[in-house]
């Protein structure tokens, strides 16, 4: 096995007056997928922000490659992928658009990130008007445009038609056999095999 | 940073509500004053300076608390801050979006706004300058403040609070830049002089905007 890459030592999180989590330690190697599973509140989508530099760590350590991860947060930012609750899209603009934009922040191909998720048939058709679960799919496109090191799934299939759900399959295969990591929180079941589970 | 540029002035272009809101404010507040200060024309010509500055400023402000709030809403922000950007630089560009989708048209309807005034026509080109600058500094000012006001409750409230204060010298050397122009004198030190307080806050707020919307 090789040696891991994300290492979180002894976390804690403090929301709103309350501590969310805390002693939680964990370590991801390239290649792996880590479910987040827990009660509501439980603090899944906390952690994940928290892992993607968004909200500070009240304590703890978490390490790439034994760098803080928390020094650069610019440079942290720009090697992973988050997919939050909402979808950051903006309804005025066109799927293939709302992509673009991103691929002109970060590089990759819209194009092909479309047809990943099957939306190149909508891909001229403004945001506003997609469906929910095609909206969550546009979202999920981000993650095909180009490839990053981690990615940070909150409910990635929230809204997914079971079809759409199983589509992830090959997305998250790809991204895993080239050595990328996974985090989901979900109460859904997934298509990733073997993944391992960490309960809040 | 020129990518978040182009979107705002896609998004402008797509949903020119705001732009024309504020551009309808400050024609509409020219156009009020006339009746409630009576029709003398040496009167508003005294007061058009000082007017049209306040007015501009005001009405460049209406789109402000919603150049954050509308990007933490829909979870844009989270992923500008995970873009590899520099949370100064994604200030600046939506400071800068907010200049060209509400400074600008500002600036091209300050004619307008002038003589419903009464300005001297001889002003009008220094109160176009002038308005242009005070518009930019409100721009980088306001982002800051839209970013420290960020998901405060009554953010709409305090961010007039914090920005309009730093623009009082604007509004003091544009107004005096546009009276000079208007009673025939040079207009070139007073625009120089807002010129550096642009120069001053340009590369300075975005700095401030950036630690407070990475701060949270």
């Amino acid at each position: 096995m090789e040696a891991s890459l994300l290492q979180a030592r002894e976390l804690a999180c403090w929301r709103a007056e309350r501590l969310v989590f805390a002693g939680l330690s964990f370590e991801v190697s390239p290649g792996e997928a880590l479910l987040l599973t827990g009660a509501n509140g439980a603090g899944k989508s906390s952690l994940l922000r928290l892992l993607a530099g968004l909200i500070p760590a009240a304590e703890g350590a978490l390490t790439w490659e034994g760098e803080d991860c928390f020094a650069d947060r610019v440079a942290h930012g720009a090697r992973l992928r988050y997919l939050g609750h909402q979808d950051a899209l903006k309804p005025s603009m066109t799927a293939a658009e709302n992509l673009e934009f991103f691929a002109r922040l970060e590089g990759g191909e819209v194009a092909a990130a479309l047809a990943a998720l099957e939306l190149s048939a909508l891909a001229d058709l403004p945001a506003r008007v997609l469906s929910s679960g095609q909206k969550r799919r546009l979202a999920l496109a981000r993650l095909a445009l180009s490839p990053k090191k981690l990615w940070l799934l909150d409910e990635p299939s929230v809204g997914l038609d079971t079809a759409s759900v199983e589509r992830l399959a090959p997305l998250f295969a790809a991204h895993r056999a080239a050595g990328g990591m996974l985090l989901a929180a979900t109460h859904l079941p997934l298509p990733l095999p073997d993944a391992r589970e960490l309960r809040l | 940073m020129i990518p978040l540029v182009l979107r705002e002035l896609r998004m402008a272009i797509r949903h020119p509500a705001d732009t024309l809101s504020a551009v309808m404010f400050f024609v509409l507040v020219a156009a009020l004053f006339p009746f409630g200060v009576g029709p003398s024309p040496e009167l508003l010509a005294r007061m058009a300076p000082g007017v049209l500055l306040a007015a501009a400023l005001l009405a460049a402000l209406l789109p402000l608390d919603r150049l954050f709030g509308a990007e933490a809403e829909d979870g844009s922000l989270d992923q500008l801050l995970l873009s590899g950007l520099h949370p100064a630089s994604i200030a600046a560009a939506k400071a800068l979006g907010h200049w060209i989708t509400t400074g600008i048209p500002l600036v091209l309807a300050t004619p307008l706004a002038a003589a419903l005034l009464n300005l001297p026509t001889e002003a009008w080109g220094a109160a176009m300058l002038a308005l242009g600058l005070a518009s930019a500094i409100l721009s980088v000012f306001g982002a800051a403040g839209a970013a420290l006001t960020l998901g405060a409750r009554r953010g709409g409230v305090l961010l007039p609070l914090l920005v309009l204060p730093l623009s009082i010298p604007a509004v003091i050397f544009g107004a005096a830049a546009i009276e000079a122009a208007a009673n025939g004198l040079e207009a070139r030190p007073y625009l120089l002089l807002e010129a550096a307080i642009l120069a001053f806050a340009a590369p300075l707020a975005p700095l401030a905007a950036g630690a407070a919307l990475r701060g949270e």
